[in-house]
């Protein structure tokens, strides 16, 4: 009996070559246990060596293999073929990135965001190493741990039309990350953060689709960060007028 | 803000197509949730044009009230309707993204906060209605 197989149509692109992304149509073995990630290795393997994509850990932590699938923002490490069947599969680059070749997306734009967002614990006097860590009950880790379960992989981004539209917004996983360490009871950068977080392309720029949260692959809820970042700054600006330095120290 | 970073030779830049909203039942229904405050905002229009119609006397309203009972406004106020209930959902269900409600130190679901919004427009609906029903 021949070996069950399904198409994949996977986007490439060779800078120099081609002028825009082009789609070519790989078959490869359909295995139910395969993910598309799987299916991409064999390609590269067996059938076209030049396929150029990013991965590393296979088991979602690494954030590496994001791309779209069907038109959606997924982990490859994590969409199975099964899901996809009978194909055709159409695997492409992360939209709304640039795209260096096949199906890698540049990250330069998210790597200066998310310097911009300050995303370490700031504090106004670090106190002395032999006075120990700074301690953190349960309740006040609960209160942004979720927040710190990104692992950076960009499908918010990709989710997001905004930033398709607007590409200086600062975007869902840079707002999450940020507003991460404003709810962190150790740290003391709230001030320096809004400054970057409550600028137009901030907070601000955000109308709300929700999609980047449905994408994530982590449980992250990137549109809960942003619509309650824009709650706090909203409430700061209205105690500026009735309190000295918004009503914070 | 800095300033965007200048394209890099050799990348392709991809451009989001004017049809984008109709890529994904996602993003069409965010582009109706926005649709729906231009029919809440018309409404009230309309609203407003009928109390100053109130205001002119009961010919002027009568007359005003007459003309509101054309199929072509009733279509209007069914789609406002229409509009008008898919945007307080949508409102409910933010609520309980963007309002964080502890007590006692734990967050209450944000399921119930939806439900508290539900249950408060309930209220004040019922509260209306036999208002409505005394005077």
């Amino acid at each position: 009996m021949a070996e069950e197989t399904i198409r994949l149509e996977v986007t490439r692109y060779s800078p120099g070559q081609d002028r825009e992304p082009r789609r070519q149509a790989f078959t490869v073995p359909y295995r139910k246990e395969w993910v598309v990630l799987d299916a991409l290795n064999y390609i590269k393997d067996r059938v076209d060596g030049t396929l150029a994509y990013r991965w590393s850990c296979r088991m979602g932590v690494c954030g590496s293999c994001g791309m779209m699938v069907n038109g959606v923002p997924k982990l490859t490490c994590a969409a199975f073929l099964r899901d996809y069947a009978p194909g055709p599969i159409r695997v492409e680059p992360l939209a709304n990135f640039p795209v260096i070749r096949d199906l890698v997306i540049a990250l330069d734009d998210f790597m200066e965001k998310l310097k911009r967002v300050k995303p370490w614990i700031i504090r106004e006097t670090e106190k002395p190493v032999a006075e120990g860590e700074y301690r953190q009950t349960p309740e006040e880790l609960e209160r942004y741990k979720q927040f710190s379960q990104c692992i950076n992989c960009m499908l918010c981004y990709a989710a997001c039309p905004v930033y398709g539209l607007s590409p200086a917004f600062l975007g869902p996983a840079a707002i999450a990350l940020g507003h991460r360490y404003n709810l962190d009871s150790r740290d003391e950068g709230y001030r320096v953060r809004e400054s970057v977080l409550a600028e137009a392309v901030g907070v601000w720029e955000c109308t709300f689709v929700g999609e980047c949260s449905a994408v994530c692959p982590k449980g992250v809820d990137p549109a809960a960060a942003i619509q309650r970042s824009k709650a706090a700054f909203a409430r700061d600006w209205l105690l500026s007028f009735v309190l000295p330095r918004g009503g914070r120290s | 803000m800095s300033a965007p970073a200048a394209p890099r030779p050799g990348l392709y830049y991809p451009k989001l197509p004017r049809t984008w909203w109709l890529r994904h039942p996602a993003y069409f229904r965010f582009m109706m949730r926005e649709l729906s405050s231009v029919f809440v905002a018309a409404f009230l229009g309309v609203l407003l044009a009928q109390l100053y119609h109130l205001s002119r006397g009961p010919e002027a309203f009568a007359a005003f009230l007459a003309q509101l009972r054309s199929p072509g406004w009733i279509a209007f106020h069914v789609i406002a309707l229409g509009f008008a209930v898919y945007h307080t959902v949508t409102w409910f269900g933010a609520t309980a993204v963007v309002q964080v409600v502890r007590i006692g130190g734990r967050q209450v679901p944000p399921p119930l906060v939806t439900a508290a919004n539900y249950a408060v427009w309930a209220a004040v609906s019922l509260g209306v209605l036999v208002w409505f029903a005394r005077i």
